[in-house]
């Protein structure tokens, strides 16, 4: 059985190939990494993941299950969490708040049962509110509990962004681009943090990525794309040596 | 058939009143993206203006026309200052609430200064008709037509031809991104906001022999020229134009071949059936975040 | 300053944060059960339109504050609501069956209107509501055999299991109370559980909200579906209040009143929606005090600063003249309007706020704590 698959997808915006016919398949457990230059269509390949594009042709497999079909909403409740590029957090409401969003795949309760409150809805918050205490503590985001997302910086921002995926509970995490727009410091803990979700939460990564030596630090396999096309495929090591890769995107 | 053709006509001379007004919309919202509620209200004000200047002082029509549409403009530069200025990019509803809020107190203030009765002026195209074999088309509203189309080429070539029109529609995509780009961003949106209130007098001074002036011609006019302005796609100077004559030409048909009262629904039946197919009018952008 | 210690989840989870607000919530409820037994007739009636008005302001924050859909077509709903009542009522159903019905049929409307308006954004979203309160309207009118169309519909008095409870009685103004109460809670319980936080999702970011697994589709619909529910309860109590209800009672301009009560109370908060509402209740009596009270006040203080006799009078007069100057309200509500949204944007909760904030802090309170960062104009178009 293997955990998720993409085969032979394509999108294509009128004449534009934003992504031409990609396969690619990632193990479970394993931490995978896509690269390639601006415009590659490695968000593009994210979105079509999560479904707010639809393919026009190709298929996804996610734990044997066709999944090219399936509404967009319907992907987290799946086992399918992402986080987005240029930050999608609530602006006006304060991190607790974004976070329980996160718990939304996993709510039971009814809207007759939450207008009245009845304690059935009481113990559901409760135990959502404890798994989210559970990542907050995981990334260590205590300090930011009660405050707006609007007021904080860039960096803390990625980090709740992740932290919000993870409160769903995912089998496979898309990141995309993990490390764009942090210092040194906050690479380095945002590399511990990738390879934790894995060996402790047990979550599969796959993300986009152009920090090399992030790269190169967490990723089993590493994926290649330039316009669209698969370039190489293979261990990081072997991915940077390939010579179509280093014309396109690394450099000599 | 005569009938028909008749009620057809009638219907784009209407339709064209609605599209002037839709196109002042629609000229605010290309270049700030603010929906100016009041638009009506600023067609009745000018309306008002002419009756001043011709009715109260005697002057010449054209004279009369010309002074209104520069008043005019001058007090929607003024109404930018004031009013709109100070809000601009906070979110859309605040500012559509505001001119509302204007919408109401120009009406009450133009009730309290004019007085509430039905004004009246000479105009050239007061009397007179052209016939068309059994056809009978009145100036008044041909003039009507004619202005519509002029003033909807020329504010089209304005807008994408020009480096003022290019430097509007920046403005309104991203102000700040404007900014660094060297647009007087703040000259910019003044402009609009003159040329918005002198297209708004124009359609006042014109449909005043159709009309008749009095203060609460701006809302029942402008209500009925919103869906003209949504119809056609808020964003595009055509799409006013279409969406207007749409909704005139629905609306004088609907009263001649429907009973009572389907004239007034007809058209908000009709644009809510063409939203729900394209949710952004019919020239409208449809455009989407790229996450 | 109160600092609150957080020991539980409960804390987080309750409406009533600390034992303070029991103290001064329940002040208020005492104040307002007194109230029918305090004041005068006059008084209690407005104080029964601010409760209905309270309801539906309730009902416009759940949509418009809290889902982001804006709506100029509530007093479609309103209208619903009431012509249910009064119809069923003539057919003799009583109120306990005709009040939830009234509550459900609108709230079925009210989900129809939430289809079509689920690729609706922004100013498109507004004219189509518009465009559906203009088509209820006419439909009012039109359908004679069961709205009396333009003639309009007398509504007897409420009767409650046998007992008849007439418009101007304390019961009604307690029934008001009871069912704003019921509301208010029911509004926050929604707001601090999965759904609530999904409605708020669609306001921020409709794409995180998908990738987070809410069915924007259904959210809207529920949104819309309970907005209308609730104005269609306040309805049935409208319609008990005024005795007699036609179509010309329940035009835009009732729709621009419910909007400007989340606007001048502020959006966010249950709180803005009672203090809107009590705002919009008073604009009517403060316009009757401007045409009778202020000339002579106005006369009395001239005089006793030395005018002329003559002179007194002749102020008077002036201000007499543009008290009942014909379309002063107009004026009036267009420049309330226009002052709040420039100077006060969080409404009068937002004041309240301030001068709660400036008491807590005192002597230390800046004014620019609440200063608005200068925005400039973003496209909403790529949302």
């Amino acid at each position: 059985m293997s955990f998720f698959t993409v085969d032979g997808i394509s999108l294509q915006f009128g004449g534009l190939k934003a992504v031409d016919n990609v396969s690619f398949s990632v193990a479970k457990g394993e931490i995978f990494t896509i690269i390639g230059p601006n415009g590659a269509g490695k968000t593009s390949i994210f979105n079509l993941i999560s479904r707010l594009y639809s393919p026009t042709s190709g298929k996804l497999l996610f734990e044997d299950r066709d999944i090219t079909e399936v509404p967009p909403h319907q992907i987290a409740k799946l086992g399918i969490a992402r986080t987005f590029q240029n930050i999608e957090l609530f602006e006006n409401a304060t991190m607790l708040a974004n976070l329980l969003v996160g718990r939304h795949c996993h709510a039971t309760t009814q809207l007759w049962q939450e207008m009245l409150f009845l304690p059935s809805v009481r113990h559901a918050e409760k135990a959502h509110r404890r798994k989210v205490e559970e990542v907050i503590e995981f990334l260590d985001l205590q300090a930011y509990r009660d405050k707006l997302i609007a007021g904080l910086p860039y960096g803390v921002r990625k980090v709740i962004e992740m932290a919000r995926a993870l409160c769903s509970e995912p089998k496979l995490i898309l990141l995309d681009e993990p490390s764009s727009g942090l210092n040194v410091e906050e690479t380095d803990d945002m590399s511990f943090w990738i390879r934790d979700i894995r060996s402790e939460l047990g979550i599969t990564v796959l993300m986009v990525e152009h920090d090399m030596t992030l790269v190169n630090r967490v990723s089993d396999r590493v994926l290649a794309l330039n316009y669209g096309k698969v370039l190489a495929s293979g261990t990081p090591s072997e991915v940077q040596a390939h010579p179509d890769v280093i014309a396109a995107y690394l450099g000599a | 058939m005569l009938d028909f053709i008749q009620q057809l006509v009638s219907g784009i001379a209407l339709g064209c009143v609605y599209g002037l007004i839709a196109l002042g919309f629609v000229l605010i919202y290309k270049a700030t993206e603010v929906v100016n509620f009041a638009q009506g209200d600023l067609m009745m004000l000018g309306g008002f203006f002419v009756f001043t200047f011709i009715g109260l002082m005697g002057l010449d029509y054209w004279l009369g026309f010309l002074f209104a549409v520069c008043g005019m403009a001058v007090f929607g530069m003024a109404t930018e200052r004031i009013l709109v200025r100070p809000i601009l990019g906070y979110p859309q509803f605040s500012i559509v609430m505001a001119t509302i809020g204007l919408g109401y107190f120009l009406r009450s203030i133009a009730g309290m200064i004019w007085g509430t009765d039905d004004l009246r002026i000479e105009t050239p195209f007061s009397a007179g008709v052209l016939k068309i074999g059994d056809l009978v088309l009145a100036h008044d509203k041909l003039s009507v037509i004619v202005a519509t189309v002029i003033l909807c080429a020329v504010l089209y070539a304005f807008f994408n031809y020009t480096r003022m029109g290019t430097a509007m529609r920046a403005t309104s995509e991203n102000m700040l991104a404007a900014y660094y780009m060297g647009i007087p961003v703040k000259r910019v949106v003044s402009l609009i906001w003159a040329i918005s209130a002198a297209v708004a007098a124009c359609a006042g001074v014109l449909l005043a022999p159709i009309t008749f002036i009095h203060s609460n011609v701006g809302l029942v006019l402008g209500l009925k020229a919103f869906p003209a302005a949504v119809l056609g796609g808020f964003g595009s100077i055509p799409g006013a134009l279409v969406g207007g004559l749409i909704i005139g030409v629905i609306e004088s048909l609907a009263g001649f071949y429907l009973p009572q009262g389907w004239k007034d629904i007809a058209p908000y039946i009709v644009l809510l059936v063409v939203l729900v197919v394209r949710p952004h009018g019919l020239f409208g952008p449809s455009m989407r975040k790229k996450v | 300053m109160r600092f609150v210690f957080k020991t539980d989840y409960d804390q987080d989870i309750r409406i009533l944060k600390h034992s303070g607000y029991w103290w001064s919530y329940g002040v208020l409820l005492a104040i307002l059960v007194a109230a029918p037994f305090l004041l005068g007739s006059y008084l209690q009636s407005q104080l029964v339109f601010v409760f209905i008005y309270a309801i539906v302001g309730v009902a416009l924050m759940i949509l418009t504050g809290f889902t982001g859909q804006a709506s100029l077509g509530h007093a479609a709903f309103l209208a619903i609501g009431a012509y249910t009542a009064g119809f069923l009522q003539q057919l003799g159903v009583p109120f306990i069956v005709y009040f939830p019905v009234a509550a459900i049929l609108t709230g079925l409307v009210g989900a129809l209107v939430g289809f079509p308006a689920l690729r609706l954004q922004g100013i498109y979203l507004v004219i189509a509501t518009i465009a559906f309160a203009f088509i209820v309207e006419e439909i009012l009118a039109r359908w004679e055999s069961v709205t009396h169309g333009n003639e309009g519909m007398r509504v007897r008095a409420l009767d409650l299991v046998g007992f008849p409870v007439p418009r101007d009685s304390a019961a009604f103004y307690f029934l008001c109370l009871l069912v704003l109460v019921g509301v208010i809670l029911l509004a926050l319980n929604l707001l601090r559980s999965p759904t609530g936080r999904a409605f708020v999702a669609i306001r921020d970011s409709e794409t995180a909200g998908k990738s987070m697994g809410i069915d924007l589709a259904a959210y809207k619909v529920k949104s819309f579906a309970i907005s209308a529910a609730i104005t269609g309860m306040a309805g049935v109590l409208f319609a008990h209040k005024m005795t007699f209800i036609s179509p010309e009672m329940f035009t835009l301009l009732l729709s621009i009143e419910f909007i400007m009560v989340i606007i001048i109370g502020g959006a966010f908060g249950v709180h803005g929606a009672i203090l809107g509402a009590i705002f919009m209740v008073m604009v009517d009596p403060f316009l009757t005090a401007l045409k009778d009270d202020v000339p002579v006040l106005a006369a009395s203080i001239a005089s006793s600063f030395g005018m002329a006799q003559e002179a007194a009078a002749q102020l008077q007069d002036r201000f007499a003249k543009v008290g009942s100057a014909a379309g002063l309200k107009g004026a009036i509500y267009g420049l309330i309007i226009i002052m709040f949204i420039l100077f006060e944007p969080y409404g009068l909760y937002g004041r309240w706020l301030k001068v709660k904030l400036f008491f807590q802090l005192f002597p230390l309170y800046k004014r620019a704590t609440f200063k608005r960062q200068k925005t400039y104009v973003k496209s909403e178009r790529n949302r």
